[in-house]
């Protein structure tokens, strides 16, 4: 597979923009034509040739740019990257797991070569080639977890495994959808899932718990998340929230379709071997709906789904200001007929 | 749905490393490179013997790092056991083909102490090994004292004395000697974290000790997998499909069911994980818990057991299976 | 009152007596003395002989000899600042053995910085036994600047190193002893609600 690397960006200009063939390999969420909430997982197993579940870990055309962009805000914010002391192991593991990935996955882009602990590795996009020793710190120009995070797409925490519970003892965040990494480092499950509404009641966070205790080596599972952003602003953090919020009042039925973007996480969840961790990727991908409504299936289905939301996740998600504008634009694209079940494109 | 990635391996070494005990050492079928793992964990070994299917739980003694291959050690438990450690004993030797689960860990080493004591009773002392191995690969502060009844019965005294050194304290029942764990205990710094390992007496001793000299739980961990006890025979009824299971006395309710072809959910078949947690819809009498995961409420509410490792005495028990 | 939907927001279960602690560590303000006192109320000589109470407070002279003489035979320590208690219990720390049990009683800021000490201790924040008494007011970090604002007890609060009106959360960090604090006019500046006195 040959990938051309676009050159845009995700602040100020927002020249970021989805090729057709990404356009159709679009995790689009919603499987059918109302909202239901669901934990949704699924083993993290080969996907369909092309899609973005065929390998562990997603590149594609917008790789350099978003790298770009995740260091800009790491130079603007070095916390956004913090990983505490007893997390080294976990770490490297993080590294081995992305490195040898890559390398298998891509080795057009990718090449890592291991002779005992000293390893060499090479990222064609991003120019890097880096020999240094497994193990040893000061032979990497950052510690493992930031240094091949970033060269992967996606945020990544690792999770330390103690009291039958998780704790976000590490990650490396910047492009979440709104949550402090700085905030909520040293929070076990519960705690840092504390502002989700309705899901606790349910259960649904302990039955989670339950399995991702018992994940195990080998066996890593996937899941999707969604919210929409205004503009394809990957760094909708916390920390600059009081610089991206006034985006939320600047939609207009003119302008909704190209600037409201669907973003869908898609999620990881990998135990670590030699740490014993859990390692949770997060892969965000966003559309505009104008590039949306391209595929005939979901330009029906989106209304539909955001006609359906419960108050609370409406709330929770932030969609207030704008979604009545986004349905009433969307509508055109809904001729009522039905849509098969499943997220992907017809 | 059914544990773990099972992985074939070949048997490369059988070692009588004390009276009872023999060491096996594993390679992958086609020498690829096992999985690394963190100290602690443990494999399931399923053994084949006649038509019974058996998966028992050993912890891992090698290297973490080494993926040439794992190392376990069995303790023969003797004519009134279910047969596990007799199969591994008597019928695995060099060249014998296996299948194991991927390691799990469900007694690592806490990150965030200080200083880590380590307790071992007699074969107890095998999650310790891998433990030893990485803490000492990360310069962790650390004591081990080891109980065997004699230096025949105790394996590995030697190995761990040239390999840890001073870290290392054995005690021989042979020699009247014993554990002095108060005057350990009542000595250690802030944030040491106590690990047990052996006898359930053995465990049920250092907890209590550890307890009395103002430990608090969370400082305080044990191994308590075990296999699962022997008992008599009962029917299990599974709702969902409506059929009747006989459970010989020497089968847990798990493997009871998945002789019948029936793929209930699993993973560390030693009552310790909770994967196996089953809803009971109704139940001649008690059940006789014997994992370790359920709350005190959650067993006298009568109402969820293990079934790896839980039975009733007699009769019949219907399961939301 | 300290109850809220977010799974962060800690509980305080209250104080209870460890009958197997070798060192009873009680840190508290002036209206945790009074948890404190009816701890020690309930519980017998033997614990309060391995009792030391730091009262971090200023007490009036009558006040000091009435405390003390009630949770007596425990010892107690006066200091005038919660920092100034947290580094005295540093100190008692740096050289206790296992067997050592850390209490807290007064406000949550309090609680937060006794449980912060025990972690650099690897004393488990369940080790620790808390109760809240007193105050509501909060301690908040501006997720913004980072800055730390005391003894919040309106909401929404002014950041008192950025200056942003934040709006006071209740998803809380143990390791910041914090709550979070978000700019609530960011979509809309100047569109703030009405300063509500409710941590008071």
């Amino acid at each position: 597979m040959t990938l051309t690397f676009k050159d845009e960006t995700f602040r100020d200009d927002f020249t970021y923009s989805n090729s057709p063939s990404t356009i159709r390999r679009f995790p689009f969420p919603f499987i059918e034509d109302k909202y239901r909430y669901s934990v949704n997982i699924e083993p993290h197993t080969p996907g369909p040739k092309g899609s973005v579940y065929e390998y562990a870990f997603d590149i594609d055309e917008h790789y350099v740019s978003e790298m770009r962009d995740r260091a800009m805000v790491l130079d603007a914010d070095p916390g956004r990257c913090q990983a505490l002391a007893h997390m080294m192991p976990a770490q490297w593991d993080m590294l081995e797991l992305i490195m040898t990935s890559l390398a298998r996955d891509y080795p057009d882009l990718f090449t890592l070569e291991r002779d005992g602990a000293h390893w060499h590795w090479i990222n064609r996009p991003l120019g890097i080639d880096q020999k240094f020793t497994f193990g040893e710190v000061n032979t990497l120009p950052y510690e493992p977890m930031e240094y091949i995070g970033r060269q992967t797409q996606g945020d990544f925490s690792l999770q330390d495994q103690r009291d039958n519970q998780l704790w976000m003892d590490a990650g490396i965040i910047t492009s979440q959808a709104d949550w402090s990494l700085d905030f909520d480092v040293g929070m076990n499950f519960f705690e840092w899932h504390g502002p989700v509404p309705l899901a606790h009641e349910a259960g649904v966070f302990e039955r989670a718990l339950k399995f991702l205790l018992n994940l195990q080596i080998g066996s890593p599972v996937r899941r999707l998340n969604w919210t929409m952003t205004i503009n394809p602003r990957l760094d909708t953090s916390p920390e600059n929230y009081h610089k991206w919020g006034k985006d939320r009042t600047t939609i207009t039925p003119e302008n909704v379709g190209k600037k409201l973007h669907l973003r869908v996480e898609l999620q990881g969840l990998f135990r670590l071997p030699r740490s014993n961790a859990i390692m949770f990727s997060i892969r965000g991908y966003l559309m505009s709906l104008e590039q949306i409504v391209t595929v005939p299936k979901w330009g029906r289905r989106l209304p539909r789904v955001l006609a359906t939301l419960p108050p609370e996740l409406v709330d929770y998600k932030a969609l207030g200001r704008y979604r009545a504008t986004a349905i009433d634009w969307l509508s055109k694209y809904d001729d009522g007929a039905p849509t098969s079940p499943g997220g992907g494109p017809d | 749905m059914s544990g773990s990635l099972l992985r074939r391996v070949r048997v490369a070494e059988v070692e009588r490393v004390a009276n009872r005990i023999k060491r096996f050492r594993f390679v992958d079928i086609d020498n690829a490179p096992l999985s690394v793992f963190s100290g602690g964990s443990h494999i399931s070994v399923v053994m084949h013997s006649g038509d019974r299917l058996m998966r028992n739980p050993y912890s891992l003694m090698s290297s973490p790092i080494d993926t040439s291959s794992y190392q376990i050690s069995v303790l023969h438990c003797g004519d009134d056991s279910r047969g596990g450690s007799k199969f591994m004993h008597e019928n695995v030797a060099v060249g014998t083909e296996l299948e194991i689960s991927e390691p799990l860990n469900l007694f690592p080493p806490v990150k965030l102490a200080k200083r880590h004591v380590f307790v071992a009773g007699g074969i107890g002392i095998t999650p310790f090994m891998s433990m030893m191995n990485e803490l000492d690969g990360l310069h962790a502060d650390f004591e081990m004292h080891y109980g065997v009844r004699s230096l025949d019965e105790g394996a590995y005294c030697k190995y761990l004395q040239s390999r840890y050194g001073s870290r290392i304290n054995i005690y021989r029942q042979d020699m009247g000697q014993v554990i002095p764990l108060e005057s350990i205990l009542g000595d250690q710094r802030l944030g040491t974290h106590m690990y047990v390992c052996g006898p359930k007496p053995m465990i049920d001793w250092a907890l209590q000790t550890a307890e009395l000299l103002g430990w608090p739980a969370e400082n305080v961990h044990s191994e308590q997998f075990s296999a699962p006890p022997l008992g008599n025979p009962f029917v299990v009824k599974l709702a969902k499909s409506g059929r009747e299971i006989p459970v010989k006395g020497h089968q847990s309710i798990l493997e009871a069911v998945e002789e019948h072809g029936v793929d209930a959910p699993f993973l560390c078949r030693g009552g310790a994980c909770g994967q196996c947690e089953t809803g009971v819809i109704a139940c001649d009498g008690y059940i006789q818990h014997n994992d370790h995961f359920l709350t005190e409420p959650e067993r006298v509410g009568g109402k969820k057991i293990m079934i790896c490792m839980s039975r009733i005495q007699t009769g019949s028990i219907t399961l939301d299976l | 009152m300290t109850i809220s939907t977010n799974k962060s927001r800690p509980i305080y279960p209250g104080l209870s007596p460890d009958l197997n602690a070798r060192s009873n560590l009680i840190v508290c303000d002036k209206a945790g003395a009074a948890a404190v006192s009816e701890l020690l109320a309930r519980a017998d000589a033997t614990f309060a002989k391995r009792t030391t109470v730091f009262v971090a407070d200023t007490l009036s002279d009558g006040d000091m000899t009435t405390l003390a003489t009630d949770i007596a035979p425990a010892a107690i320590e006066f200091l005038p600042t919660l920092s100034a208690a947290i580094a005295r219990l540093r100190e008692i720390l740096d050289a206790a053995p296992m067997g050592v049990r850390l209490y807290a009683a007064g406000t949550e800021p309090l609680i937060g910085s006794v449980v912060q000490a025990g972690a650099d201790y690897s004393i488990d924040h369940l080790s620790i036994k808390t109760e809240h008494r007193g105050s509501l007011m909060r301690r908040v970090q501006c997720v913004h600047c980072k800055g730390f604002t005391e003894n919040v007890t309106t909401n929404p609060v002014t950041c008192s190193h950025c200056g942003l009106t934040l709006m006071v959360r209740d998803h809380y960090s143990r390791r910041l002893a914090a709550f979070q604090g978000v700019c609530i006019d960011a979509e809309v500046p100047g569109d703030v609600p009405e300063t509500e006195a409710i941590y008071q």
